[in-house]
């Protein structure tokens, strides 16, 4: 297909947007963490900005959407390099040269990856987290994002090749399924595998920085018009719809999320009201390109809601599950890609489907059931054997002893807040160095 | 000399204070303490979770007073710091053998 300017400017910001989640996310899980850990926690998900990058030039952008089987793209190394042949027409679906797609989802895989790191918090050993987030990002993601984001090429007119849920009729705009659930049920095996922090159902073990929180809220949801919109991949009446679906899931998240604590607790928090957003803005993002503004409104304040309550079972189950990717994106993902069968209508998006409540039966419903079913059984079971794999051999977890001292000080030598105006501590030696940090 | 030590909730740390410098009182030094007593804690719930926090907020008081202001001293924190609810602190009094002021090399009685 013919590229175009207002669209490819669209999907060029779009990715600039989505990119600035993954930051968004470092603040917003760094203040959701104990003090002593927030370094640790920024720097994992600033660390999958380099390890995603470099996978997919070298071969990742191939493995998720070159066009190979319906399961996977072909092993391409260095094929990122070779899309600057196609950058007026890419032979594809969109019209936009593919270097812009492959941009955009490219900042959509690092975010994915590091959704993940929230399911360990304070207790990772970071080289751990690193090799996990390459192996994960390889061999969970990018066949997943195969499965749905793979929209096929178009030859003689026909689109041939779509990945193998998308061509079994899923519907999901932006990423339910590939990204929420996915990354959703990928923490909640690797808080299994790496076991409680020490403390666990015993100290409230609080956030430390709501403000932080909040400010990473307001990045995430700045980002997620690009995350959504953008997917829409051209400037157009359906980014237009895309665009406002986002915004009331969003909002309408925080107003669920609150009531439920009101109702339960006594009293809405800061932290419910950022939980709250993410939760409307996860179950939005399959949704968006398919419901109409007032479908969204009810998917965003029913995921406050859900989720809400879901936070919760992570202690009846006694899996720590930190940051609740449990709670908060698979649960939504699953309901945001289970209402697109509610509430989708072809009036919004024709290339879309018609749910049940607009006179389309449960056949989409059962399609929707079928992606999350597949990537959640997938998505589990490989992040188990990787996470295991890295247990047994370079091992996951660092010491209870540097666990309670803090995950900040023993991996990085660094603490997030030096408020000790003391002076008298300690004494400069000149020109030593202890290989390893600290002496 | 006596050494007063006084673990009080921590919003009447202002009215003691106020007492206190009626009663004549030079000097006092305040810290963040947390602990429990006879109270024990109390419940939390946040997140969807029920906590027993067994370490509650407290201020500490230390001051050092001549012998004839103890009583004294006692019964205005006594009456500033009394809510009548559980966990209004406690007062313990110890005997000090000496005071030094460091500015001067003073001793005794006259380094308070």
């Amino acid at each position: 297909m013919t590229v175009n300017s207002g669209d490819t400017a669209w999907v060029i910001m779009s990715g600039a947007l989505v990119l600035l989640m993954t930051p968004g996310l470092a603040l917003f899980y760094g203040g959701m963490v104990r003090a002593k850990s927030v370094i640790n926690m920024m720097l994992m998900s600033l660390i999958s900005i380099t390890v995603v990058s470099v996978l997919w030039a070298l071969f990742g952008y191939s493995l998720a959407f070159g066009h190979g089987s319906q399961w996977l793209g072909p092993l391409h190394l260095g094929g990122l390099g070779d899309l600057v042949r196609t950058l007026t027409d890419n032979g594809g679906t969109q019209p936009v040269p593919a270097l812009a797609f492959a941009m955009f989802q490219l900042t959509f895989a690092i975010v994915t990856v590091a959704l993940v790191s929230g399911a360990i918090a304070d207790r990772a050993r970071f080289a751990a987290w690193t090799v996990f987030a390459a192996l994960w990002c390889t061999i969970v993601y990018l066949p997943v994002a195969h499965w749905v984001f793979d929209l096929g090429q178009v030859t003689a007119g026909r689109v041939t090749g779509e990945g193998v849920l998308a061509a079994h009729g899923l519907l999901d705009f932006a990423g339910g399924t590939a990204v929420e659930v996915n990354a959703g049920i990928a923490g909640l095996a690797l808080a299994i595998v790496l076991g409680p922090r020490v403390g666990f159902r015993r100290e409230p073990m609080r956030p430390h920085s709501i403000p932080l929180v909040v400010i990473g809220v307001g990045l995430l949801w700045f980002g997620w018009f690009g995350f959504n919109a953008g997917s829409a991949l051209g400037a157009n009446g359906l980014a237009a719809v895309v665009l406002l679906n986002t915004q009331l899931a969003g909002a309408a998240g925080i107003g669920g999320w609150l009531l439920v604590e009101r109702w339960r607790d006594g009293r809405p928090t800061g932290l419910g009201a950022a939980s709250g957003a993410v939760a409307g803005l996860v179950a939005i993002t399959p949704a968006c390109g398919y419901i109409t503004p007032t479908a969204s409104l009810a998917v965003g304040a029913v995921a406050g809601v859900l989720s809400a309550f879901a936070i919760g079972l992570k202690y009846r189950f006694a899996v720590d599950d930190s940051l609740d990717l449990v709670g908060v994106h698979f649960v939504g993902g699953v309901w945001g890609t289970l209402a697109i069968g509610l509430f989708a209508t072809r009036v919004v998006n024709p290339a879309g489907g018609d749910g049940l409540f607009h006179g389309g039966g449960t056949g989409l419903l059962g399609h929707q059931a079928v992606g999350v079913l597949a990537v959640l059984a997938y998505s589990f079971v490989a992040t188990t054997l990787i996470a295991r794999l890295i247990d047994r051999t370079i091992g996951f977890r660092i010491p209870r002893d540097a666990e309670v001292e803090g995950v900040d000080f023993t991996e990085h030598a660094e603490t997030a807040y030096e408020l000790d105006t003391r002076t008298g501590s300690g004494s400069f030696l000149a020109g030593h160095h202890t290989p390893g940090g600290r002496a | 000399m006596k050494l007063i030590t006084a673990i009080i909730k921590p919003f009447k740390l202002d009215e003691v204070k106020a007492t206190l410098e009626h009663a004549g009182v030079t000097g006092i030094t305040v810290s963040e303490a947390s602990g429990y007593g006879r109270q024990r804690g109390h419940t939390e719930v946040y997140r969807g979770a029920e906590y027993r926090i067994d370490l509650v907020p407290k201020v500490r008081l230390e001051l050092v007073v001549r012998d004839e202001v103890v009583d004294d001293v006692i019964d205005r924190i006594v009456e500033a710091a009394h809510t009548d609810r559980i966990g209004d602190g406690k007062i313990w009094v110890t005997s000090l053998d000496d005071v030094i002021r460091v500015r001067t090399g003073e001793r005794g009685i006259d380094a308070i």
